[in-house]
């Protein structure tokens, strides 16, 4: 049997897939293929690609990890969407503020099945605020199938201090309701009751679509021999086992953004710096600090709904390689020519190697502009000789003010700053922007979110609340960081790569016990033999 | 007649505005914001007026929120506490009032008593007692100027109601609030004592409810024309930027009740190389240098993100947030001794005699008297 020393990362996004195979720190080979409207095929396009330009063989591959941003565009497009059920256990709170009260109209239409407010909830101390009812919960049970329901999301008031409430609420659904989803917002989110239910409720509202993604992933790596293990690659840069995911889809937002931020930061080896990501239909800038992307520090908005999930700080507009160019010259009139180019929103995306000029189309893109320019190398040039000179100068022009704006935007101070330029589409743009210190393209600039996704870390997560009249502060802080290291370490984690990236405790105003939350994080690298015996 | 009533952009402009007055503490107004919006929504309206429309004898009722901020979060309002307050004190003294008003309107009892009003469709006067946010009850102009401490009521979702018949002193008020406040679960809707038209216009802030519009209006336009919104609250504010920085550290603790911590800010552009040191409970209330005290309560110490506008709650401060100082004169209602003695820089436990940080410029009501006849 060959060595397992080999692990493939692969990053699904609007444009391209791209799939590559590293070795410890080194790049082996990778390949970039059309995304495909099923995904799956796309996969395994780029899967059969770096395996037939790497030659490597099948069982020496010890993990697949993939980054997809799939979810987070199924809600962003309203598409494939489950419809849900709504708990919230509150009693007599709360009612001012129903479910859902804060989503865009579009996306509560497409996904709201139905709410039901229950007795139960908890205090902030964890007394109860009325009994939990079991009665009523079995009826709000009944109502759901009566609408036929099958994904349920869970919450209560303070069920990050206490879990109870809707822990029986689970036991009682799947006695009742034995097919249904059951998504609990302790398990996904954060206190602030709002934003936890509505991240609990994208979850249930993707797990239909979770289900049948990650079964279709997993029969790709069958089909193609792989019978290693499958991780999906989450927010905040490490990893989660497939099983995990298919209950967690939520987990894989903005996934796409942490992998390019993560592979550009390996791959330059800098760990402080601008990351300017052009894709084929969007650009992602965000800032890099100590190697992991810098958190945004306000409540995020997924499709419209704020959540409170940990998120990276990342800009991002439309502007790509497949990048539609409208020209409007005609219609402004004399003088006004340099207004009338545009480049983006709209792309081509994954049409791009037909319908772009360079490659025999008839629509003019971004890539036909670079190469018109001279920027880039890609397909035939003599399809795009007859461009008007002044057309490519003004299209060029728009594009790097729009990154150089970008640039701006995220930097922390006005002194210069080294850029990082990763992503196919990064031809479109020189090598000097304005406001870099420096502007690097690193080898394999093109699949830097591939290769975050293969770089993507192990971690194991505390979060719990602790009385201090029994242990210190600090006792009570080691003990959490201990289990967060053992956790990741159960994960697969390697045991002597594991530290701890995260640790808080927040003091709970007005308790009697002198409450504190305490949260820790561990991560360590993938530790490849054990996984592939434990998978 | 030109009247003023709210519309949902007017409340993200008092929302946004409100979090800047609240100097770090507050509360969070989007919740309330939200719930402003349902009552919107659901046909009932929110009228401001200027307190010079008021009678003399008229009866006024300041109502809020009580609690932690934190727990608000989590368990939202059923919707009527402050209603059924404000109904509880005009039962109390047996006259029914003419208006609403908030006590505080740094934070979320900017809306607060707007929810209230639009429920019992009264108006809300332009003024409150502070012109910032305060941590206790006791330290806002009325109770400092004389304001009979009694009687006040307090309610919770469940349907609980506490009426404050007797009480001796708005400290007391305080206590006896706060205890019923936690027995409650850490939230409620709390009635103040009712003020009389004519004490509204002696003793309180004038036009806030305009002053936080008018911010919040700056703040987002900046924003959407690509103006710096720092430079814009402080034009419009004529406050003094402190400081500039990136927050290095941040300690937190919890005493009686109250979030304590201090920050510390490493200083970029102007302050390079200076460290601003910023101690909170619930809202900040110094500001100081190598030691040296550039700013005190009651004027307001703001944090805002250097970049957007963004106000920073003293909980959402961490390290290597991007954020600007702003120093802002308070109400010269706080700078006389007595209200110093209850809301000075010694009240709070530090030694150190107040300077005041520039002029108070009154702001300017968005609707006068003269646009109501």
């Amino acid at each position: 049997m060959s060595e397992i020393q080999f692990r493939i990362g692969i990053d699904v996004g609007g444009t391209n897939t791209d799939a590559v195979v590293m070795r410890g720190r080194e790049v082996v080979g990778w390949a970039k293929r059309p995304t495909t409207p099923d995904v799956t095929s796309g996969i395994v396009a780029a899967l059969s690609g770096v395996l037939a330009e790497t030659d490597i063989e099948k069982p020496s591959v010890g993990a697949v990890m993939i980054g997809t941003t799939h979810f987070t565009n199924a809600v962003v497009q309203r598409r494939k969407l489950t419809r849900v059920a709504v708990f919230r256990l509150c009693g007599p709170a709360t009612q001012s503020l129903p479910p859902m009260v804060d989503w865009p109209p579009d996306l509560r239409d497409a996904v709201r099945g139905f709410a039901a407010l229950l007795p139960g909830g908890f205090e902030f101390d964890g007394r109860p605020i009325v009994p939990f009812d079991e009665r009523a919960l079995r009826e709000a049970c009944r109502q759901t199938l009566a609408f036929g329901l099958n994904s349920v999301a869970v919450s209560s008031v303070f069920s990050p201090v206490n879990t109870e409430h809707e822990t029986r609420a689970a036991q009682i659904i799947r006695e009742e309701l034995p097919d249904a989803a059951i998504s609990l917002s302790h398990e996904i989110g954060r206190l602030g009751l709002l934003e936890r239910e509505n991240a609990a409720i994208m979850n249930a509202c993707l797990r239909d679509l979770g289900q049948k993604t990650i079964a279709a992933f997993r029969e790709s790596l069958a089909d193609l021999g792989l019978n290693c293990p499958l991780y999906l690659a989450q927010n905040d840069g490490t990893l989660m086992s497939a099983d995990f995911a298919e209950k967690f889809p939520v987990y894989t937002f903005a996934s796409g953004p942490t992998n390019s931020m993560r592979g550009a930061a390996f791959l330059s080896a800098l760990p402080d710096a601008i990351v300017v990501d052009i894709g084929g239909t969007t650009t992602d800038v965000g800032a890099l600090a100590h190697g992991f992307p810098r958190e945004a520090s306000v409540e995020v908005e997924v499709g419209g709904v704020r959540t409170n999930f940990r998120m990276p700080d990342v800009f991002s507009f439309g502007l790509g390689g497949g990048s539609i160019v409208v020209d409007q010259r005609s219609t402004l009139g004399f003088g006004s020519w340099d207004l009338g180019i545009s480049v983006g929103p709209l792309s081509v995306g994954y049409e791009l190697t037909t319908k772009a000029r360079v490659f025999g189309g008839d629509t003019l893109t971004a890539t036909d502009i670079a190469v018109a320019g001279r920027r880039a190398d890609i397909g035939a040039r003599a399809n795009v000789a007859d461009l008007d000179p002044a057309l490519i100068a003004a299209g060029l022009a728009f594009m790097l003010g729009r990154v150089e704006e970008a640039i701006d935007r995220m930097k922390l101070s006005r002194d210069p700053v080294p850029v990082i330029l990763v992503g196919g589409g990064s031809i479109l743009v020189g090598d000097r922007l304005g406001g870099a210190s420096d502007v690097v393209r690193p080898p394999h600039y093109q699949v830097a979110n591939a290769v975050g996704a293969a770089i993507a870390q192990i971690s194991g997560e505390i979060d719990r609340v602790v009385s201090l009249r029994d242990v210190s502060r600090d006792e009570a802080i080691a003990a959490a960081k201990q289990e967060a290291g053992d956790r990741a370490i159960a994960a697969g984690a390697d045991p002597n790569t594991i530290h701890i990236v995260d640790v808080e405790d927040i003091p709970l105003a007005y308790l009697p016990s002198n409450a504190t939350r305490v949260r820790a994080k561990a991560v360590g690298n993938l530790n490849l033999e054990a996984a592939s015996t434990a998978g | 007649m030109r009247e003023w009533f709210l519309s949902e952009l007017d409340l993200e402009y008092v929302a946004l505005g409100a979090a800047i007055l609240g100097t770090g503490g507050g509360g969070n107004a989007y919740l309330g914001k939200l719930r402003a919006w349902q009552e919107l929504r659901a046909g009932r309206r929110i009228r401001v007026i200027p307190p010079e429309a008021l009678k003399d004898d008229d009866l006024v009722i300041s109502v809020g929120g009580i609690g932690a901020p934190t727990v608000g979060i989590e368990k939202i309002e059923k919707g009527d506490e402050c209603y059924r307050a404000v109904r509880a004190v005009e039962k109390e003294v047996g006259q029914p009032a003419a208006a609403l008003m908030t006590d505080e309107i740094g934070g979320a009892n900017s809306i607060e008593p707007m929810i209230a009003a639009a429920l019992a469709d009264l108006p809300i006067v332009d003024v409150d007692g502070m012109g910032r946010a305060f941590p206790e009850l006791q330290m806002n102009t009325f109770f400092i100027y004389g304001l009979q401490p009694w009687p006040g009521a307090l309610c919770d979702e469940k349907g609980n109601t506490v009426v404050f018949t007797d009480v001796v002193s708005a400290l007391w008020l305080e206590k006896l609030a706060r205890t019923g406040t936690v027995a409650m679960g850490c939230t409620a809707g709390f009635a103040l004592p009712p003020l009389t038209g004519r004490q509204v216009n002696d003793w309180g802030v004038k036009y806030t409810v305009s002053q936080v519009w008018r911010l919040g209006k700056t703040v987002m336009e900046a924003r959407a024309e690509k103006r710096d919104p720092v430079a814009a609250i402080l034009a419009q504010e004529r406050g003094k930027l402190l400081f500039k920085g990136k927050i290095a550290d941040v300690a937190r603790w919890t005493t009686e009740g109250f979030a304590r911590g201090r920050l510390e800010i490493e200083g970029f552009d102007l302050h390079a190389g200076a460290t601003l040191r910023i101690e909170f409970q619930n809202e900040n209330l110094m500001a100081r240098v190598d030691g040296e005290a550039i700013a005190t309560v009651p004027d307001l110490i703001c944090i805002v993100d250097s970049e957007t506008g963004r106000p920073v709650s003293t909980e959402e401060t961490r390290y290597g947030l991007r954020v600007s100082v702003l120093g802002l004169p308070c109400t010269p209602l706080f700078r006389t001794p007595e209200a110093l003695a209850v809301i000075g820089p010694r009240a709070f436990g530090y030694d150190v005699e107040y300077q005041p940080l520039g002029d108070y410029v009154m702001p300017e009501p968005v609707v006068t008297v003269r646009d109501l006849e």
